[in-house]
């Protein structure tokens, strides 16, 4: 009866084995097979952001991905941005800028921001928003989310 | 910042990083949907197509007979069925019984392996319905002849009485002041408007999740996301007849409340499911059930009528207004005609107000509920006062503003307030002193009011050995009040903010706590948070004279956190810092635990004054907003980062019904943009930096002064809006949102 597969992929630079159903998206493969948890669903539907992740170096809503596609890939997640020993400056700037409320958002919005600042370290405050307007935060008004990613890029923290 | 007067705190007005950050931006902060438990089961709700429709009978065995399912449940499975009929739980709602009132009320619920064989299994579950007539629209369900929701319903009246007739408004309120006839005869103007509101979603990106575990003792334990871990656990118990102490409630991280997760949906038919199969359930909603089945705000009409002598002085103010309920009563209706006219001083007042039911979906608190529907319709017409008076509208506004003893209309009399500080505030700002130029360019201004809360609150803080005191308490921390609650502590200790380590517990383990909402935690967290500080102060005192062989009175602590005692016999000044205190305590009678259970009614009202510049595109209606400030009293700022994120955060929301966000309905009462694509909430693209102004005037009924920051913002964003739109392109937008459509209605050619 079962119709579950195997998929293999890199994930936060682990080789991981993840048990699937044919129907999972990414989304669901993350949290229920690769306990990233830290990939948020907020809509199901590639609209909100929350549960952003890096595919082979491009930016994803995880939950429009099929689990079944990721087969050898490389896969970032929140979990994934931070060393051992320190936070990601974009994490830290997040902390210093008051740019989280609840946090639910705010996994989605370091992805996306970490994905902004690799491809153009010094952002303008358009690009900043232009960037992040597929990442929906409801509690700051993105006022602070945007200073802490110019933060971020100033190298300031 | 705008500061009276504030004494000299070491702690309280600095910007510590959040305690409960790092877990936040790491990815392992645990929200209700992580948790996971052996055995668990996740399930799935089956929801209403109708929007009007009496159930005749539900089939179950073919979902049950479905490989892969565990159970089933409807609303035939509750206890009693009688439940709570609060703004928390209400049995009918979350699992309808003998009608469906609106489009995606819950109807069963089913537990399966696994999520997909759930939603498979909905399919499978045969409801008979036979349609009923439904109507959608306020003013429709308010006339005779209305398709009736609940036959049993009368109109509460405002004398007490109760109606004779089946009807769809469920209460009537009014508040009276003085004679507005009179007052209204003795204007030298007086104008008179109609708006309308449509409903708005709270919008939090975390979707409602709960999961159950129903243990073979009968103890019920619940995770899950909410504004009130005690609120849910009394709903539950009622709803599934089981004593409170059986309901045990476990904190998880909320992401996004704003009100709408103050009603439980899914805990009790999580709990049945996980009675029937003897495994934690787990309940999540879809994005699409969050905005046809959970919130929203309530779609509003109203009159407004304001009369004014030439000088500016209001001399009559009247409003009378219909809020939408939803499926069952309760609608903020009053709270929003406390509101109306609630930044102003004017003798004659009256207020009607009606609580209506209709075919969509049950209303919970949305933000300063009720107030930002009737607040737009007063801060429109003052704005249209001010313009036919030729008065700069700040100006206006401050001359009739309420003032410490202004009393409202509903009987309060206010003690210190700070609108007219507010209003000066923005009066001075560089924002207002700017010059705005340019085509279809405006700029509009608006003030709000809220009253925010008290309640009860209890907390504990026990003080360790090497001087770190971790605090445990039950009110949820919806965008920062761990972090504030410990800095009140660490104040009153005279001791580090990151020296306190603040805890949300389980129902079982800290007293009552009154849920997260009303602008009440800051506050009485803090009220609390200082009475824990002031035992633990008593104590500390009591134990270091103890230490010194003194007496009692004869030890004081200081705000410094220093234990001063007598002299010792060589004349030498004694005493203890915190921590070398705190080392002292294993070895001369154990530790100490300060506790405080706390019941304020001395919360402080909250008022704010709103800036926006727009320009109105005339192809498209688009109005982009090209400036933004955002000025409030909030008593005194705790934090002041997070007080600025909840007046960005209100102000965006604001906007976003201002501009955008609506319920939009087919003819058969279905919601017909239910996604985050087409009910647009704004994104970082559609806002500039909001720019704030944080005024204090202390709350003189409060330690520190606070008067509870997160609602006001909310209101002032529309009026304001609808000012500036005005004033770019001449017409008057007296229907929210104020979307393009809605604008390219008014300022294109007309075709015929």
């Amino acid at each position: 009866m079962s119709d579950k597969i195997i998929v293999s992929a890199t994930i936060n630079d682990e080789p991981t084995d993840m048990l699937v159903s044919q129907r999972d998206s990414l989304l669901e493969a993350l949290r229920a097979a690769a306990g990233a948890l830290g990939v948020k669903e907020g809509c199901n539907d590639g609209n909100c952001g929350a549960c952003s992740v890096m595919l082979d170096g491009r930016l994803v809503n995880s939950c429009l991905v099929m689990a079944a596609e990721v087969e050898g890939s490389e896969i970032t997640t929140v979990e994934g941005i931070a060393d051992a020993d320190h936070l990601h400056p974009l994490q830290q700037a997040f902390l210093e800028e008051a740019a989280l409320q609840c946090g639910i958002c705010t996994p989605g919005f370091l992805v996306a921001a970490k994905a902004l600042l690799d491809e153009n370290p010094d952002p303008s405050e358009h690009e900043i928003r232009y960037w992040l307007a597929g990442n929906l935060c409801r509690c700051t008004g993105y006022d602070k989310i945007v200073r802490a990613v110019q933060q971020a890029a100033a190298g300031t923290t | 910042m705008v500061t009276t007067e504030k004494p000299d705190y070491k702690v309280v007005g600095t910007r510590p990083i959040r305690h409960d950050g790092v877990d936040k931006v790491i990815g392992r902060a645990e929200y209700g949907a992580d948790i996971r438990l052996p055995g668990m089961l996740p399930g799935a709700v089956l929801r209403s197509p109708h929007a009007h429709a009496r159930i005749l009978g539900i089939d179950t065995s073919r979902a049950e007979a479905h490989p892969g399912v565990r159970a089933v449940v409807t609303s035939a499975d509750f206890p009693s069925r009688q439940g709570e009929e609060g703004e928390v739980g209400r049995a009918d709602n979350v699992l309808a019984h003998d009608k469906v009132l609106y489009v995606g009320h819950a109807v069963a619920a089913v537990a399966a392996v696994d999520l997909h064989t759930a939603e498979d299994a909905l399919d499978l579950i045969d409801v008979q319905y036979e349609v009923l007539p439904h109507v959608m629209d306020v003013r429709d369900a308010m006339l005779d002849g209305a398709p009736i929701l609940d036959e049993k319903l009368r109109t509460a009246n405002p004398d007490g009485s109760q109606g004779d007739t089946p009807t769809n408004v469920a209460q009537h309120i009014r508040y009276e002041k003085g004679d507005v006839e009179a007052g209204f005869a003795a204007a030298d103007l007086v104008i008179e408007r109609e708006y309308g509101t449509t409903m708005a979603h709270q919008g939090y990106i975390e979707p409602h999740n709960s999961t159950a575990y129903w243990s073979k003792d009968d103890e019920v334990t619940i995770w899950t996301s909410t504004q009130g871990l005690f609120a849910v656990r009394d709903a539950v118990a009622g709803m599934l007849g089981l004593p409170v102490k059986s309901v045990k409630v476990e904190p998880v991280e909320i992401g996004g409340g704003f009100g709408g997760k103050i009603p439980d949906y899914l805990s009790a038919p999580a709990a049945l499911l996980s009675r029937k199969t003897g495994k934690p359930v787990q309940l999540t909603m879809s994005r699409k059930d969050v905005l046809e089945a959970t919130g929203p705000t309530s779609g509003t009409h109203l009159r407004v009528k304001i009369g004014a002598k030439r000088d500016g002085t209001f001399t009559a103010m009247q409003a009378w207004m219909a809020y939408e309920a939803g499926g069952y009563p309760g609608s903020p209706m009053g709270a929003g005609t406390m509101c109306v006219f609630a930044p102003y001083d004017c003798e004659n007042q009256l207020i009607d107000g009606y609580d209506v039911i209709l075919n969509k979906p049950k209303t919970a608190a949305y933000r300063a509920p009720g107030a930002p529907a009737s607040e737009y319709g007063a801060e429109c017409v003052i704005d249209e006062l001010a313009e036919a008076l030729d008065r700069d509208p700040l100006e206006l506004r401050m001359q009739n503003s309420a003032t410490e003893g202004t009393q409202r209309a509903d009987g309060f009399t206010y003690g210190p307030i700070g609108h007219e500080e507010c209003l000066q505030a923005a009066q001075d700002s560089p924002h207002y002193q700017s010059e705005l130029s340019g085509a279809n360019r405006g700029r509009g201004v608006a003030s709000g009011f809220w009253f925010n809360i008290g309640f009860e609150t209890s907390m504990a803080a026990q003080v360790q050995a090497d001087g770190t005191v971790p605090l445990v308490m039950g009110a949820v921390d919806i965008g920062g009040s761990r972090a504030s609650a410990a800095m009140q502590l660490a104040e009153a200790l005279g001791i580090a903010a990151e020296d306190v380590k603040p805890h949300i517990v389980d129902t079982d383990s800290v007293g009552f706590t009154f849920l997260t909402g009303g602008s009440r935690t800051a506050f009485a967290n803090g009220w609390a948070a200082y009475e824990c500080a002031m035992d633990i102060r008593r104590q500390l005192e009591e134990r270091a004279a103890t230490i010194w062989d003194c007496a009692g009175e004869d030890v004081s602590y200081g705000d410094d956190g220093v234990i001063r005692g007598p002299n010792d016999e060589d004349g030498a000044a004694q005493e203890f810092s915190f921590k070398e205190l705190a080392a002292e305590l294993p070895n001369t009678g154990g530790g100490i635990v300060g506790r405080a259970d706390v019941s304020k009614t001395s919360h402080g009202p909250a008022f704010a004054t709103h800036i926006v510049d727009v320009e109105v595109d005339p192809e498209t209606g688009k109005v982009e907003i090209l400036r933004y400030t955002a000025i409030q009293d909030a008593g005194t700022a705790i934090h002041p980062s997070y007080v600025e994120g909840q007046m960005q955060g209100g102000a965006s929301q604001g906007i976003g019904m201002a501009l955008n966000e609506e319920y939009i309905w087919d003819e058969k009462g279905r919601m017909v943009n239910s996604s985050l694509l087409d009910y647009r909430m704004p994104t970082a693209l559609d806002l500039p930096m909001i720019d704030t102004i944080i005024v204090e005037v202390p709350n003189p009924g409060h330690p520190y002064g606070v008067r509870g920051v997160g609602e006001v913002p909310i209101v002032p964003p529309a009026p304001a809006l609808h000012a500036a739109i005005y004033d770019a392109i001449g017409e008057r937008m007296r229907m929210l949102p104020m979307s393009p459509t809605r604008i390219l209605e008014r300022t294109l050619p007309d075709d015929d």
